[in-house]
């Protein structure tokens, strides 16, 4: 008898299901409404005994009169109430291993609490508690004032935080408040009397939503109401304010910032529009293509092929109202003008070729499986919902997204790419 | 409590499988055991280096990236001065793929002079990014000469130079991988949506053949103890001035470590922690401090780092900090902030251990320090510890003698 060793051959790949086959389902969220009328998403899921709880505000710099008001009145709700200082306040999350982070955004600015779930009870009443009583002392905003002003002072030797900054400008304007950023004196200006005020009328009296996730304790709704339910939130309408977007009529910029700097912080970017937009879902796939991943033109190119960079990015903006298609990179000095050559070189090739069917199926299985790994646990699935709700859209979005991969063909990329892809539509920034 | 089974196959390569049925992804996770402390000290950054050449193309795949992403998979890989670790995560019924993808790379690489060519570059605008163009960028790097005198932690994971990157021949990146990818000196876990007889089989059919190799036998020179203080000063063109001292501390697997561990969330572990309510807050000495340690396996550097407040002179900031730390060491740590701590560090394995990811490289990385089910053990060690054991390991660090100490300038 003899026995026949099948021979490995290593150079053929193994059957794949291709990920456009998965069925995708985004998990139902479970929904309250609190005595107040604060609406609760909740994704009750995951494995470990803890849970996340995000109050979102409607206290984004939209709202602000002067800048950095909402940023300080976020960071500082932690910063002392009626009854506990900064130090009290800290040390009640601390204690119980929890973390009770905030952050300002430009429509939003949000209170986060991660504990374990057998933690949670006691922290609401302490969290109602920086929700009506915040006094904003005056010196802890004064240390505030100075550490923020330090801390920028670092920010503006980089190159890559210029760029940042300046690009927002360009697209949005200085005004807007996708495109204003801070300066020394802004910080000088802060008043506490503006902080109190803003923090009065967007904070205790303010417009909140609240999304959790985790396993949650069975007492979760209950003890929610008994404490963020009786607030006085959503009692009053918000003021609707318009932003004009004010794009600057130059469009390409050379920075000097550091004389001795290394590397050139490369931005590019147009305008483009919001997730209502018929083209925003099917820019996705372009993009991802486009500078979107590992695998995408931009890095095969400008990093796999030619290492001028570290890394190269392009995506859209996170932003509600309107947007940005944005390139970013940071590359060796010498090299940032060929990086920005290099970029066009791919931008007239989506342009002129249709992309092949392998490379093609390529981005679409990478994008599904991405979508699938990113729907793993209860915090993950609570950031997609968050993000359909407050961009005023619902699971059918999600779904359309899902098909859009799957069916996307090869022509209607190129149409895309003619449409968008034109260096003349780009903002051009380098900053060394 | 992180379930596993544990299996070594003929060749040495150990396999570590944790299923998690709640999600449908599986993931792949090769640990190897070699880090920046395994590299000469005139050819340094290699270990990183190499990481990046792991996507290079092996000897029968000639791209890594594309067979995983067609997949619907997502990769990615780190280096520290210990340990290089790789991992990759993909729809659990497409698993074969990165059997597949990281069995060929552990057989053989495909060692080309293009791949070579390109990484020296990325890796050294990766260098500039990090360490050259940024304020502050090169403080690591002179700590670590200042506090290593033998022990090769005296250079920071990226290299000592950027020269020893662009340097780099061909024939170094075969003697390295020889030396330390092989199947002896890995770890793989296979985490997620599995089953232990599909895994075994696809282990054994595509890493069982691949030759065993050497084991290497880590023979590093041990930092001897420190006997004087060490100072150093230097002005640079940065806005503020900061202050950076650092003691020796115990290694990984003492009981010390964790003593230390716990010292560093009393001293700089938030906005309640004892540093930044006196120095932050308190006598405004600082506009941020912080204490920490790298987590490093052999014996690591127990850190304060902060930046001055302008106009604070930086001898006063220093005499600040050195009374809190005299403080660590005549005072017992109260039983409530010590509670504190503890309950930080629940906290945080609980939160680490959400994503089946984080659990895989955690299981790899515990198997490296001995046995994957230290992983199980980590949260009762740091509840045993007693306000006696901080007051007494304080004692041992916080000497004057076992401290460098670095004031980085402003020059304006």
């Amino acid at each position: 008898m003899s026995v026949v060793t099948e021979q490995l051959n290593r150079s053929i790949a193994p059957v794949i299901k291709d990920a456009t086959e998965f069925d995708l389902k985004l998990k139902p969220y479970d929904k309250y409404v609190l005595d107040n009328g604060v609406e609760v998403y909740a994704v009750n899921a995951g494995t470990q005994e803890v849970l996340s709880l995000e109050l979102v505000f409607s206290a984004g710099n939209w709202f602000e009169q002067q800048n950095n008001i909402a940023a300080a009145t976020n960071y500082l709700i932690k910063n002392g109430t009626k009854s506990k200082t900064a130090f009290q306040l800290n040390e009640h999350f601390d204690y119980y291993g929890s973390h009770l982070s905030r952050g300002c955004y430009n429509e939003t600015a949000n209170i986060v609490l991660h504990c374990i779930d057998r933690h949670f009870a006691t922290h609401l009443p302490v969290i109602a508690e920086m929700i009506t009583d915040a006094i904003y002392p005056q010196h802890e905003l004064d240390i505030y004032k100075q550490n923020m002003q330090q801390r920028l002072t670092v920010s503006l030797k980089k190159c890559d935080f210029v760029a940042g900054r300046l690009i927002d400008e360009y697209v949005f304007g200085k005004d807007h408040p996708y495109g204003v950023y801070s300066n020394k004196e802004d910080y000088d200006a802060l008043q506490q009397e503006q902080l109190q005020a803003f923090y009065k009328k967007y904070y205790t009296e303010g417009k909140c939503i609240i999304f959790a996730a985790g396993l949650l304790p069975a007492d979760f709704e209950q003890e929610l109401n008994r404490t963020i339910g009786q607030l006085p939130l959503n009692q009053k309408e918000i003021p609707t304010i318009l932003h004009p977007v004010t794009s600057a009529a130059e469009k390409k910029y050379r920075i000097a910032n550091d004389p001795n700097g290394v590397q050139g912080a490369i931005r590019l970017a147009q305008p483009f529009p919001n997730r209502h937009h018929p083209d925003f879902q099917p820019v996705q796939v372009l993009n991802t293509l486009f500078g979107g991943f590992f695998g995408s033109r931009l890095m095969s190119n400008i990093r796999e092929d030619k290492g001028y960079t570290y890394g190269i990015h392009s995506y859209i903006l996170n932003h509600i109202s309107t947007t940005a298609w944005m390139i970013s990179t940071e590359a060796g000095r010498d090299v940032s003008e060929a990086t920005i050559t290099e970029v066009y070189n791919e931008m007239k090739d989506l342009r002129e070729e249709l992309v092949d069917d392998e490379e093609l199926q390529l981005v679409k299985n990478y994008l599904i499986g991405t979508i699938l790994g990113d729907l793993d646990g209860p915090f993950h699935i609570i950031g997609r919902w968050k993000n359909l709700i407050l961009n005023d859209l619902d699971e059918n979005y999600f779904y359309k997204s899902v098909n859009i991969i799957k069916t996307i063909s090869a022509k209607e990329l190129q149409e895309l790419a003619n449409k968008y892809l034109h260096p003349e539509k780009f903002y051009e920034l380098v900053v060394v | 409590m992180i379930k596993f089974e544990r299996y070594i196959l003929s060749n040495g390569l150990r396999l570590l499988i944790h299923k998690d049925f709640a999600t449908p992804m599986a993931v792949v996770n090769v640990l190897y055991d070699v880090g920046a402390r395994d590299e000469e000290e005139n050819r340094t950054g290699f270990a990183h280096l190499f990481e990046h050449l792991m996507f290079g193309g092996s000897i029968n795949i000639p791209d890594y990236d594309e067979p995983l992403q067609l997949a619907g998979g997502e990769n990615n890989a780190y280096t520290t001065n210990d340990l290089t670790n790789y991992y990759c995560q993909l729809p659990a019924e497409n698993i074969e793929t990165a059997f597949w993808l990281e069995s060929d790379r552990m057989l053989s690489l495909a060692f080309s002079e293009k791949s070579l060519d390109v990484q020296r570059k990325v890796v050294s605008e990766e260098f500039k990014e990090h360490y050259l163009n940024k304020p502050y960028g090169d403080v690591w790097h002179k700590m670590r000469e200042m506090a290593y005198k033998q022990h090769p932690y005296k250079w920071m994971t990226i290299g000592k130079e950027l020269k020893h990157i662009e340097e780099a021949q061909l024939q170094d990146v075969k003697n390295f991988f020889f030396k330390h990818y092989t199947p002896s000196n890995a770890i793989l876990v296979v985490a997620g949506n599995v089953e232990t007889e599909k895994v075994l089989q696809l282990a054994e059919k595509w890493f069982g053949s691949i030759p065993s190799g050497e084991k290497y036998v880590r023979q590093l020179p041990k930092e001897p103890a420190q006997t004087e203080a060490r100072r150093m000063e230097v002005k640079a063109d940065v806005p503020l001035d900061a202050f950076v001292k650092t003691w020796h501390m115990p290694s990984r697997l003492e009981r010390g470590y964790y003593v230390t561990d716990l010292i560093t969330d009393i001293l700089g572990g938030g906005a309640s922690s004892r540093l930044y309510e006196s120095l932050v807050k308190g006598k405004k000495f600082f506009s941020n401090i912080e204490c920490y340690h790298f987590g490093s396996i052999d014996n690591g550097l127990l850190t304060i780092e902060g930046k001055l407040v302008k106009g604070v002179n930086i001898e006063e900031a220093e005499r600040a900090v050195n009374e809190e730390v005299e403080k660590m060491k005549t005072e017992l740590v109260d039983e409530k902030e010590l509670q504190k701590v503890i309950n930080k560090t629940e906290s945080t394995i609980l939160f680490e251990d959400m994503s089946v990811m984080s659990r895989a490289s955690s299981l790899a990385y515990y198997e490296l320090l001995g046995d994957a089910e230290l992983m199980n053990d980590e949260l009762q060690r740091y509840q045993s510890i007693t306000a006696q054991e901080l007051l007494e390991e304080s004692k041992k660090i916080f000497n004057e003698n076992n401290s460098n100490t670095l004031y980085y300038l402003s020059k304006n």
